[in-house]
């Protein structure tokens, strides 16, 4: 079995290697057992703490003999302990180590020698395995691929403090997906790591608390298990909540915190309950405090951000903690001008954090303010922040992008801040230099910041409008992400609506027809919305109906057939016959309606529809025929009497809504006039 | 301490007077630190710190606004009936809003004594609110700075005072709003303030359980101040500092007579023990002549060996002298014991251990393994492969090397008691009884301190470890097996003075008057002495009961009451070596808990923290 390596590796290690070195690895290969025993033991003292020697073991060769020892079934049990101490000692040196390791495969060699039943050798083993999974580079897929070593860590785990170290932590760096979820819960990893909470290792109880924060994220069925699970007759959150005490260790307190957070997402844990309103949203916010580590401070953040998302409530209780809002901004202030005089190892350490500061910041920010008013104004109104998002916006770091224009999303939302803090500032200027050329999931946030921007009070909507943004919106149409085509599409019906002529020529004629009615067969039921509010915003006011029906009358009128006899839902319906509505408003346009029989049967289907919603969108389309002021309507009327409109719509004088009876009476009183 | 609060308080109304007590409860888990005869903490309301317009009920702690409240001009305001006591460390009291009233223009706060009360906290010179109109923060000042969310009824606002680092933050319905205030002066009150009418608050003062997590906000700030103090730098001064431990407790080991162990201590620690093992050995027999009631004995091997010592402390003999008379009485003393014939030592319920180490409550006992606490007694813990020397002395494990034996009266298996050398027959056929004295307990000694060496030298690292949990438990399970004669056998019950024998009460008598005589010669020599005068009061008392065990002065009898002579004794003996009459481990103990009142009397908030109390486990 050789030992792959890499080959600029190989060359620049070899010119080091010395004879000792050598020494060491022959006497790997000595007749004598003793003497071998002897050799690994010399050579465990010499690698302790030495990169270097161990580097030039690995290339030596020394791997597979020592994987050869520990395999063996006729090599002692203390030979094989020592193999696997010095193997573990090998893999605490670089990354370039860890890989040459796992490429001499052994991670199979030390998961079968778990199966000894020499608690030391055992321990050993899980020791280098331990060392070799928390590696980033180690392919976590390597711990499942034998489908018979997670059940048999589980029972391990009852063995002794270091082994329930030891597995634990392996399964909290190896837990990556849903299915290593899964897998894991199958295997009883909560009824087996439970226990393992009141250890009396303090070790022991934060690498368990850490494999049920892995477990529990993002995972429903974990979490609604947790919260039934007793440890020594207490509740889990309970258990957790002892853990977030603050006189804890920080760490011990905030993956506690973590644990509460997934399992409050998960649904398993109410948001009003104590453990989280008191606990944990206390607990995280304290986090984000100045007498952190700047670790502690990120990952405080970003697990606050995401447990307050959804709810409008623990937002508003963490606007008023502890000053939070204030405190965030100090997030932007690294590194800071008092580290780059004094420290350059600290102006290293701050340059290292303060992306991930930032985005830290922006996500709680986006979240805080998703829902209240007041609470985007307090943001606003802090230190520079709307500066700070400007620049955000254009940083090199992609997440900081992300996170910068997923607060500006939120606070968007703000009818007073699109008209003063977002005006005052030109967001749209860095807004619409991100969505040139972003990566999916930040056009997607950018381009729904765009959508509002563009609503008809937003002062900013004719700079953007002038900046060219309609090419932009139209390309976004035809992404392959339905999240993009609809705010795409979103844009242009903000744009549209109760806009000039020119721009709604423009917007058809860069979109193109053929894109639009692609639009309207879309299979994402929001694209399809949008759509059709897009064409109704278009076709508004008299002349501008006339125009765009007069060049595309035939396409729109054979898209309002297809979705008024297809399966649709009643929103989808009702705009649709809205459209029609608007048709019929126009001057020469009315006239694809009246002279289509099929259409006309539709519309009086629709009249007779069971949903009121619809049968008031359809009578409305019937008054604008027979509207009497205009050209031609008395022949309108005549015909439309004759195809039985008039004994219906006596009928919806009747109705019990007085909306459909009064539309129904103001229609029926053109015929009297 | 409780009777403090309760005293203010008018009886009669139980519900009443379980809220005072949870209250004391309260208030002394949170402030243990506090002491309340100097400092009292905030309990109510003061009727008589408060404006006019200020109506209070319900025990002091309602507050309603009775006056117009038309303009700022009606604001009143209501303090505490005591400032904070800077001992708290952190403190903290809540306020419940009742009713907003008509315009909710409620400040809570602290204020200093004398501060205008005819306004709302915060608006003036040493006065700090957080206002419910607006939300906002007043610090000494009529203009507010934007702080937190508006409050008004049903909300629950918290004040907490951090006397450590002087500054202050609101809580609001269980919820942190950040600090507000810092700076903050001493000695602030507690204070509300109302300005329009059907304003109601209610104040919590640890009367209920707070709604905030108060003490979980403590527990930080105390991991804090222990983390202090566990990493104080000590930099160069390490290995002085390493001499000094040392020192302190070899010096206690030795002054409470525990040489074997001395000796092993400084064997491991490679340094010198200042006093003589001849030396620490006659303290220590003198010592445990004195705690068994023996104090004839204990006199007389004082003379001998500190030849003088008892002329120059003539309160001490009389103090001696009297407490063997007392002896004489509970029939310990040996001249009265060898003329009942009984088992000696039989009435003595005194555990074996000579020392003397200082009592810190019951939950501290393993502080000092070898303390009266923890009878580490002798006999009964030897190992069978160190008895080989003294056989006669096993204790219950071994009966039949000693029930044979023993023609005494007792039952007790133990009665083989190598204090008989002086005295009746019964004892001395036992192989063992023509030893010394001091020879016996030489050896007892050395049987403890072996065992002691043992029970706490841990594996490889030869570390002598105090008081480990393990030696504790070790200890613990011979106390039922303790040899050394001190078996109780149901004598209690048969308890007669000079245990009931003719002979002995004629010798005490005799004894008694004496003592009159030397009480006479004294107060010729050196004039009255009431402490003395009261002393053989008592003593001579304990002759008109019945029953003296069971008399209003029968409290002398009691063998624990010999450990206060016993340790004035041994600080007389070492004082006449020139050694210090107290241990150096002890002084520093009574420096540092000093040291923490004097912090509280300064008005240094993390004395609350610091305490003697939580480092000693």
């Amino acid at each position: 079995m050789a030992c792959l390596l890499e080959a600029p590796l190989r060359i620049s290690v070899l010119s080091e290697v010395t004879a000792t070195s050598r020494h060491y690895v022959d006497r790997l290969f000595d007749p004598d057992p003793q003497k071998v025993l002897q050799g690994v033991i010399d050579m465990k003292n010499a690698v302790i703490g030495n990169n270097k020697q161990k580097a030039n073991l690995i290339v030596l060769g020394a791997v597979p003999r020592l994987l050869y020892l520990l395999q063996q079934s006729s090599s002692s049990l203390e030979l094989r302990t020592e193999c696997a101490v010095v193997l573990g000692s090998l893999a605490m040196g670089t990354e370039n180590n860890i890989k040459s390791l796992v490429d001499c495969h052994i991670i199979p060699a030390l998961l079968q020698g778990l199966l000894s039943p020499d608690l030391i050798f055992i321990e050993a083993c899980l020791r280098c395995l331990r060392t070799v999974f928390i590696s980033p580079v180690t392919p976590v897929q390597l711990l499942y691929t034998d489908p018979t070593v997670i059940p048999h860590l589980m029972s391990l785990l009852s063995n002794s403090q270091r082994t329930q170290e030891y597995i634990t932590q392996i399964f909290s760096h190896c837990c990556k997906t849903p299915e290593h979820q899964t897998v894991l819960f199958n295997h009883g990893a909560i009824q087996n790591i439970a226990p393992l909470l009141i250890s009396p290792s303090y070790k022991v109880r934060m690498q368990a608390l850490k494999c049920f924060s892995v477990l529990a994220y993002e995972n429903t069925q974990v979490s609604m298990t947790l919260v039934n699970v007793l440890v020594d007759g207490e509740l889990l959150s309970q258990v957790f909540v002892k853990m977030m005490q603050r006189d804890q260790p920080i760490e011990m307190q905030l993956t506690a915190a973590k644990c509460l957070t997934y399992m409050c997402r998960a649904g398993a844990i109410r948001t009003d309950d104590n453990c989280i309103v008191l606990k944990t949203l206390p607990c995280l916010v304290r986090m984000c405090s100045k007498e952190h580590l700047l670790e502690e401070r990120v990952e405080g953040a970003e697990t606050l951000a995401y447990l307050m998302e959804p709810d409008v409530e623990l937002q508003r209780i963490a606007s008023t903690t502890d000053h939070l809002v204030a405190m965030l901004a100090d997030y932007f202030k690294y590194p800071s001008s008092v580290s780059a005089i004094t420290d350059i190892k600290r102006l290293d350490h701050d340059l290292k954090h303060a992306h991930e500061l930032r985005q830290a910041a922006f996500k709680v920010y986006a979240s805080l303010g998703s829902n209240d008013e007041d609470i985007r104004k307090k943001i606003t109104e802090t230190e520079n922040m709307m500066d700070r998002i400007v620049s955000g916006l254009s940083e090199s770091s992609i997440k900081v992008r992300l996170a910068a224009v997923r607060c500006l999303h939120s606070l968007s939302r703000s009818v007073q801040q699109l008209r003063t803090s977002f005006h005052d500032h030109a967001v749209w200027k860095p807004l619409m230099k991100l969505l040139q050329n972003a990566p999916d999931e930040v056009l997607v946030m950018a381009s729904s910041t765009l959508c509002n921007l563009l609503l008809e009070f937003s002062p900013s909507k004719e700079p953007i409008l002038e900046s060219g943004v309609i090419e932009l919106l139209c390309s976004l149409t035809q992404s392959d992400s339905p999240a993009l085509r609809v705010n795409g599409i979103w844009a242009l019906m903000n744009m549209a609506f109760q806009a000039d002529q020119k721009v709604k020529v423009e917007i058809v004629r860069c979109l193109g027809t053929e894109q639009l009615f692609r639009l309207l067969s879309d299979p994402d039921g929001n694209v399809l919305m949008k759509t059709l509010g897009l064409l109704r915003n278009l076709l508004s006011t008299r002349p501008h109906i006339d125009q765009i029906m007069s060049s595309h009358g035939k396409q729109i009128m054979q898209a309002v057939t297809l979705i008024l006899e297809a399966e649709h839902s009643i929103e989808v319906k009702e705009q649709t016959l809205c459209i029609l509505a608007n048709i019929a408003d126009g001057n020469t346009a009315k006239e694809l309606i009246m002279t289509n029989d099929d259409m006309l049967q539709k519309i009086k289907y629709y009249m007779g529809h069971s949903n009121v919603k619809l049968q008031l969108a359809a009578t409305f389309c019937v008054s604008n025929l027979i509207w009497n002021e205009e050209e031609g309507s008395q022949e309108r009327q005549d015909k439309l009497r004759e195809i039985g409109f008039v004994d219906i719509l006596h009928k919806l004088t009747q109705s019990s809504d007085p909306n459909l009876s009064d539309r129904a009476k103001t229609a029926l009183q053109q015929y009297l006039a | 301490m409780a009777a403090l609060g309760a005293g203010s308080m008018p009886l009669g109304d139980p519900a009443f007077n379980y809220q005072e007590q949870e209250l004391n409860e309260r208030l002394k888990r949170l402030y243990p630190a506090v002491n309340e005869e100097e400092t009292p903490l905030p309990r109510s309301w003061s009727p008589k710190d408060k404006y006019s317009y200020i109506g209070l009920s319900q025990n002091n702690l309602r507050v309603h606004y009775k006056g117009h409240g038309k303009n700022h001009k009606d604001a009143a305001s209501v303090r505490a009936t005591h400032p904070i006591p800077a001992a708290c460390g952190i403190y903290y009291f809540e306020v419940k809003i009742v009713s907003k009233g008509r315009d909710g223009y409620m400040g809570i706060g602290l204020s200093a004594q004398g501060v205008n009360m005819n306004r709302l906290p915060g608006w003036d010179k040493h006065s700090y609110g957080y206002h419910g109109d607006d939300g906002h923060s007043f610090c000494s000042s009529g203009t507010g700075q934007p702080y937190g969310p508006t409050f008004t009824t049903g909300d629950v606002i918290g004040c907490c005072v951090n006397l450590i680092n002087n500054t202050c933050f609101y809580t609001k319905n269980g919820i942190s709003l950040g600090v507000a205030f810092t700076d903050l002066p001493p000695n602030l009150y507690p204070t509300v303030g109302l300005q329009t009418p059907g304003e109601i608050v209610d104040a919590n003062f640890g009367q209920q359980p707070f709604v905030f997590d108060i003490e979980d906000y403590m527990s930080e700030w105390r991991a804090k101040i222990h983390g202090m103090i566990a990493r104080f730098p000590i930099g160069e001064r390490l290995g002085e500092w390493q001499a000094v431990l040392q020192n302190m407790v070899s010096s206690y080991l030795v002054h409470h007579g525990y040489c074997a162990t001395a000796t092993a201590f400084a064997r491991a620690t490679e340094t010198m023990i200042q006093e003589d093992q001849t030396s620490i050995k006659n303290r220590q027999r003198i010592q445990k002549l004195v705690l068994a009631g023996r104090v004839g004995e204990a006199v007389d091997a004082t003379q001998q060996l500190y030849p003088g010592l008892l002329e120059r402390n003539p309160n001490l003999l009389f103090m001696l002298k009297c407490r063997q008379f007392v002896e004489m009485v509970n029939g310990t003393d040996s001249e009265v014991r060898c003329l009942t014939g009984r088992s000696p030592k039989s009435q003595d319920s005194y555990p074996g251990s000579p020392s003397l180490s200082p009592r810190h409550g019951s939950s501290n006992t393993h502080l000092h393994s070898g303390g009266a606490d923890s009878p580490t007694c002798s006999n009964g813990v030897t190992p069978p492969n160190k008895s080989k020397s003294h056989s006669g002395v096993g204790g219950s494990k071994y009966p039949s090397a000693s029930s044979s034996a023993s023609s005494s009266t007792s039952s007790s298996p133990s009665s083989i008691n190598y204090s008989e050398s002086n005295s009746s027959d019964s004892t001395k056929s036992q192989p063992h009884s023509a030893n010394s004295n001091q020879e016996t307990s030489d050896s007892e000694m050395e049987i403890e301190a072996e065992h002691y060496t043992n029970g706490v030298v841990e594996g490889s690292s030869a570390r002598i470890m105090n008081g480990t949990y393990k030696h504790e438990e070790i200890l613990q399970a011979d106390d039922n097996s303790i040899g050394n004669g001190v078996t109780d056998d149901g004598c209690a019950n048969s308890r007669q003075l000079c245990g009931g024998n003719q002979a002995a009460t004629e010798r005490m008598i005799q004894f008694g008057r004496e003592l009159q005589a030397l009480s006479e010669q004294l107060c010729r020599e050196y004039g009255k002495n009431a402490t003395h005068k009261k002393m053989l009061q008592d003593a001579f008392s304990l002759l008109a009961y019945s029953d003296p065990w069971n008399c209003p002065v029968g409290q002398q009898l009691d063998p624990t009451q010999r450990e206060s002579l016993c340790s004035a004794l041994n600080s007389a003996i070492l004082e006449s070596q020139n050694l210090p009459k107290q241990p150096p481990l002890m002084l520093a103990l009574g420096q540092a808990t000093e040291c923490v009142q004097l912090m509280a009397r300064v008005r240094s908030g993390s004395c609350s923290f610091a305490r003697v109390d939580n480092f000693l486990h």
